[in-house]
């Protein structure tokens, strides 16, 4: 990592809440924690708050390092620290991991104070509504009435989106970036190979496994693999890879031969090494039910009314996964409410991943957009 | 002229630009501005007029010169229409000296007046007079209002102000409105189609 613009070593933090929080399957979770970072300083006025929202596989670990571990730079760096485009010289910046996740937060790997063993398949289904109204706790705890901004992309992009819905006065601008306002079929069928390549391992248990003290390594290797195929786009896996060889030559077995089966083997192993496979199964279906306009007969622009910030909504041309049709989507439903908003299509090979990267004209872009908020 | 002098009168001939298309625009309107650039006018318009509304930009350096100028834009080719828009969305639907750098003129004339209630369009007058001589010459025009070589043009659509009407009568699209300008921006009333260099106009749907 540069050491230049970067918001150096960082500490995570975490909070404990003892208010039950009734969640959108009507379970009720008596108490949860939350793992945050933050970067930058809060001001007097409390108005420079910015909150990251991660993806399927993020954390709270957005920008910085940790002095005990300083390769493990936050997934988002290249765009937070001082100078940057989410400048932390002005902006107060939040990253949490949220709740039901596998790096601190309270999630299916946490000890269920009902049973003293791990949660494992127990831990209720959470759901991107119940993601913010636990975020929502944690901007009180830091009192912060009001976000300047909240920021994500992908399944990030919806949470903004959803702060927006929600908290429709707590949130002065909504980011939301390689998003969509729902999945669609294709979508839904791709989760739900990754289910099933987890569900099906038989190190699973029904979601037990860790009372087994094994882990579903082939399932979520499996699901990793399937995800890593959307997240990128077919132009930049022939550039990437081609038909490139491993050993040179056709080998005429069932073991690697093509380098992208190598890659997706690597991302696939590397994943199953860290990430909680009940975690995994839960965050896709957040995705699969995520839809605001659910409740409004499908009608996106009548689910949008109750939104009040201004949007900066981003796609990449690239992207089939989240295609910039369905960033389109959001941007008419807002165009219809006469909500401000600006909708930037990004020309970028990287597919989904794009948003993830930092290239020259999106890193511009998000500048700009963030240079005009009045903190 | 020096190169300072040169922008100078660029600048007072943009505002000159400006001014005409604010004097159709009613203060605290809904406005969409297609082909909108770095969000100048629009800008301008809101400094001017106090409206609200948004531009349409294709050209990603556009982009973020309508993000410096403070002004929501939305990326998207018009040429591929403008659905997505509602119908009666905005007041004024504006395309200021980029009407003849799309390709589907007629769909965008038409689409113009579906969502807004007037469509405010100006565009340089091919068949002005020292264009003329220029073709005469047997050289391609190159003017205040059409400052681009051949080569280099970001125009794709010709046509002059008897071409443009007609068009617009075809289409049943009604003119309410019409300035012409000459190159040093003097108003002309005599034989606009060959003493304008410049066209405003404010079109409506015929009733």
């Amino acid at each position: 990592m540069s050491a230049e613009n970067s918001v150096g070593c960082v500490t995570p933090q975490t909070v404990h809440f003892n208010g039950p929080l009734r969640l959108r399957s009507g379970a009720v979770l008596p108490a949860f924690e939350l793992a945050y970072e933050t970067y930058g300083t809060l001001n007097a006025a409390r108005s420079n708050a910015v909150l990251v929202c991660h993806a399927l596989s993020g954390s709270h670990h957005v920008a910085g390092c940790y002095a005990d571990d300083p390769e493990n730079i936050g997934w988002w760096d290249n765009l937070i620290g001082p100078g940057k485009p989410l400048d932390t010289n002005t902006f107060f910046v939040v990253g949490v991991n949220n709740l039901g996740g596998c790096y601190g937060s309270t999630g299916p790997l946490s000890i269920n104070p009902e049973t003293g063993r791990r949660y494992g398949a127990a831990f209720p289904l959470v759901m991107v509504e119940d993601w913010v109204a636990a975020q929502a706790r944690l901007a009180d705890h830091l009192g912060i009435d009001t976000w300047a901004a909240v920021i994500g992309g992908s399944l990030g992009g919806m949470q903004a989106l959803e702060w927006s819905l929600q908290f429709p006065d707590r949130i002065r601008h909504a980011l939301v970036i390689a998003s969509a306002p729902k999945l669609t079929a294709q979508n839904i069928a791709f989760n739900e190979v990754a289910r099933q390549a987890i569900l099906s391992d038989p190190d699973f248990h029904d979601g037990y496994y860790a009372d087994h003290g094994v882990i579903p390594v082939k399932g979520l290797r499996l699901a990793r693999m399937v995800g890593h195929i959307t997240y990128l786009s077919d132009s930049q896996m022939a550039e990437k890879f081609g038909r490139q060889l491993r050993h040179g030559q056709h080998r005429f077995s069932y073991d690697i031969d093509f380098e992208i089966e190598s890659y997706l083997h690597h991302q696939g192993n590397k994943f199953a090494g860290f990430f909680d496979a009940n975690t995994y199964l839960m965050t896709t279906k957040a995705l699969d039910y995520f839809d605001p306009a659910y409740d409004y007969q499908g009608n996106l622009a009548a689910a949008l009314a109750r939104a009040k910030a201004r949007f900066f909504v981003a796609s990449f041309t690239t992207d089939w996964r989240f295609a910039p049709a369905r960033s389109r989507e959001i941007v008419f439903a807002l165009l219809h409410n006469r909500l401000r908003v600006v909708y930037a299509e990004i020309d970028c090979d990287a597919g989904h991943d794009s948003f993830l990267l930092d290239d020259k004209h999106y890193h511009a872009v998000l500048r700009a957009y963030l240079e005009n908020i009045v903190v | 002229m020096t190169e300072h002098e040169r922008k100078i009168k660029a600048e007072q001939r943009e505002r000159f630009d400006f001014a005409v298309i604010a004097g159709w625009i009613p203060p605290g309107e809904r406005v969409l501005d297609l082909g909108c650039g770095d969000g100048r006018l629009l800008r301008y318009l809101k400094e001017t007029r106090d409206v609200s509304g948004y531009g349409v930009e294709i050209d990603h350096d556009s982009i973020l010169g309508c993000l410096r100028n403070g002004v929501d834009v939305i990326q998207m080719n018009i040429d591929s229409g403008l659905s997505g828009f509602e119908d009666r969305s905005f007041n004024h639907v504006i395309i200021s000296q980029a009407l003849q750098t799309m390709r589907a003129t007629e769909h965008i004339l038409c689409e113009m007046l579906r969502v807004a209630e007037e469509a405010v369009v100006s565009f340089p007058n091919f068949a002005y007079r020292n264009n003329r001589t220029a073709i005469a010459s047997g050289r391609m025009p190159v003017s205040e209002d059409l400052p681009y070589d051949w080569f280099d043009t970001p125009n794709v659509r010709f046509f002059t102000i008897a071409d443009f009407e007609e068009l617009c009568a075809r289409l049943g699209i009604e003119i309410r409105e019409r300035l012409a300008f000459d190159e040093l921006g003097r108003p002309v009333a005599d034989d606009p189609n060959l003493n304008g260099s410049l066209a405003f106009y404010r079109l409506g749907r015929r009733a």
